[in-house]
């Protein structure tokens, strides 16, 4: 950390330089009277700073925090990791890029981890943006890093529908009826990983990357309800993730909240198949996790300088 | 019959979507029925469009206050929609290599791929960061411990926010078994595991007397609607 501020010297003057005029403010008003009309642009710039030196600090050291894995992050986790070479897994993503930032990094490890275990990975979008967060998944996962595995064979992207949670009622009991080619165009009969398979209930795994509806509640409430043996893991936005609690565990066995959860489930994928040195484009949540520490140890002291400065106001009122 | 009709239709759907769920012999109906709902979704989008078009065009037509964002909207759709629809910079597909538009519209390199990779992508993710200014500065200004309930409030937000991020595990690490064998008894105090308590203990119970209670009103409003009673989904005229 000192030899970061030393190195970085520029950095901490630039932040420095940058509060002068409110710790002048504080000198001048005194610090109850500045507290007490703080203009919010102070708060932004400090969050700003919170979450800026964080993410310059991880990418000039590469350091992260460490992460213990959760129980449903391992329940997540294992679900996955049980199956064989070769057994199907249904991922769907539905989500689009202002939801990137926290589903990113949970999309590329779910993607990795099924990559890694050898599994027909069978892509689809409730989402109309879903197929493009699909073929960015692939291209930085899939393309570079497992170039044996071929499109059609060992995984395709059946894109997206329009019909929210009229297409998983379709699919769950007749897939060929709404799907009649992939993303591509290529008709279903020509696709060799398609034959056999005529509905998701012959998925081992259901994966839902979820930021909102139609998502991972959907896909609970007409595919895991009616079709009580289908297993479906989840990874949600933070504030998806408390409305799903309520599965967990007998219709979503696993669930990732947030970018918390994403670097939890990341550790295990890493530790298992990621090697000494992973490639950092696989510990994208875990790097994340340090913007987050210092963005929410600020809030913390923001909502505790502002009841300070409420106690004592109230105080002298009485 | 302006109203006869769609009140049929309703009916039928949501009759035939019931038995369809619980007589097996009646699935195919229900499937059949979902079918026809995903089409009429897909032709919804045309709909949607044509009416953002219809709704910023007038605006512009009526130099209405901000109709210089109306002509951004209706410049930007039209750039994007053409693109998309003609396949701007996209190669024949491998497949079809004697067809000029057999590539995919999102194809690697295309103008849509690149409207999408370096102008929405960005411009989208932005507004969706903003929102951490606006919470952080929402926190500062309103979050007040001005009763018991807001105590409790405040509690479990700071357990929460804490014990999501590393400085939950190093400020409890110390609640250890393996620094004295009576702690064994309360690594349950532990911020990250007070954390998981939380969500899957107040906040599941929470969450399901909630989510039992929309479901009960749910159905409710949708025997309401079936029998015709509720017709308000219609509109006014």
């Amino acid at each position: 950390m000192t030899e970061f501020i030393v190195n970085q010297w520029w950095l901490v003057a630039i932040v420095i330089a940058s509060l002068i005029p409110l710790v002048m403010r504080i000198v001048s008003a005194g610090l109850l009277e500045t507290l007490r009309t703080l203009d919010r642009r102070w708060i932004f710039l400090l969050l700003l700073w919170a979450v800026l030196i964080p993410i310059y600090f991880i990418g000039v050291t590469g350091r992260t925090f460490p992460e213990v894995p959760s129980v449903l992050a391992r329940a997540t986790f294992d679900e996955i990791d049980r199956l064989n070479p070769g057994d199907p897994i249904l991922l769907a993503f539905d989500y689009d890029p202002p939801s990137e930032g926290e589903l990113g990094p949970m999309a590329t490890a779910f993607v990795y981890h099924a990559a890694s275990k050898k599994l027909r990975m069978y892509f689809m979008a409730l989402w109309p943006l879903g197929a493009q967060m699909i073929d960015n998944t692939i291209a930085k996962v899939i393309t570079p890093d497992f170039r044996d595995l071929v499109y059609g064979r060992d995984y395709i992207n059946l894109g997206f529908k329009s019909g929210q949670e009229g297409v998983i009622k379709v699919v769950v009991t007749n897939l060929r009826e709404l799907y009649t080619t992939d993303s591509r165009g290529t008709a279903m009969q020509d696709i060799p990983m398609m034959e056999g398979i005529t509905n998701i209930q012959q998925m081992k795994v259901i994966v839902s990357v979820s930021a909102g509806y139609p998502g991972t509640k959907e896909w609970v409430q007409y595919a895991v309800t009616p079709f009580p043996s289908l297993r479906l893991v989840a990874g949600a936005t933070g504030v998806q993730a408390p409305l799903l609690y309520p599965y967990v565990p007998r219709q979503l066995p696993g669930l990732l909240g947030a970018i918390k959860g994403a670097a939890e489930y990341e550790k295990l994928v890493v530790d298992a198949y990621g090697g000494a040195n992973a490639d950092p484009k696989y510990l994208e949540a875990l790097r994340r996790m340090g913007p987050q520490l210092v963005a929410h140890l600020l809030i913390i002291t923001l909502i505790v300088v502002a009841n300070v400065v409420f106690l004592i106001d109230r105080g002298r009122k009485r | 019959m302006k109203q006869t009709g769609p009140l049929l239709i309703t009916a039928a759907g949501g009759f035939v979507l019931i038995v369809a769920y619980f007589i097996p012999f009646a699935q195919n109906w229900g499937e059949l029925a979902a079918i026809w709902f995903d089409i009429l979704a897909a032709v919804a989008f045309i709909l949607g469009g044509g009416n953002l078009l219809k709704t910023h065009l007038k605006r512009i037509s009526d130099r209405a206050r901000g109709w210089g964002y109306s002509g951004v909207v209706v410049v930007s759709f039209l750039a994007t929609l053409f693109v998309g629809l003609v396949k701007v910079g996209v190669n024949p597909s491998a497949q079809f290599p004697d067809f000029a538009w057999s590539g995919q519209y999102r194809q690697m390199g295309s103008a849509f791929w690149y409207l999408f990779q370096y102008a929405f992508t960005p411009l989208t993710a932005t507004m969706f960061s903003l929102l951490a200014f606006y919470i952080a500065s929402a926190a500062f200004r309103a979050f007040r411990a001005k009763n018991v309930e807001a105590v409790l409030l405040l509690g479990t937000a700071f357990i929460i926010l804490l014990g999501r991020t590393f400085a939950g595990v190093a400020l409890t690490s110390w609640i250890d078994p393996d620094v004295w064998a009576g702690f064994a008894y309360f690594t349950g105090l532990r911020l990250e595991n007070l954390t998981v308590y939380i969500m899957s203990v107040f906040n599941t119970a929470g969450n399901r007397a909630i989510m039992i209670g929309i479901a009960l009103g749910i159905v409710a409003t949708s025997l309401k609607v079936l029998l015709g009673i509720d017709r308000s989904y219609l509109g006014k005229d």
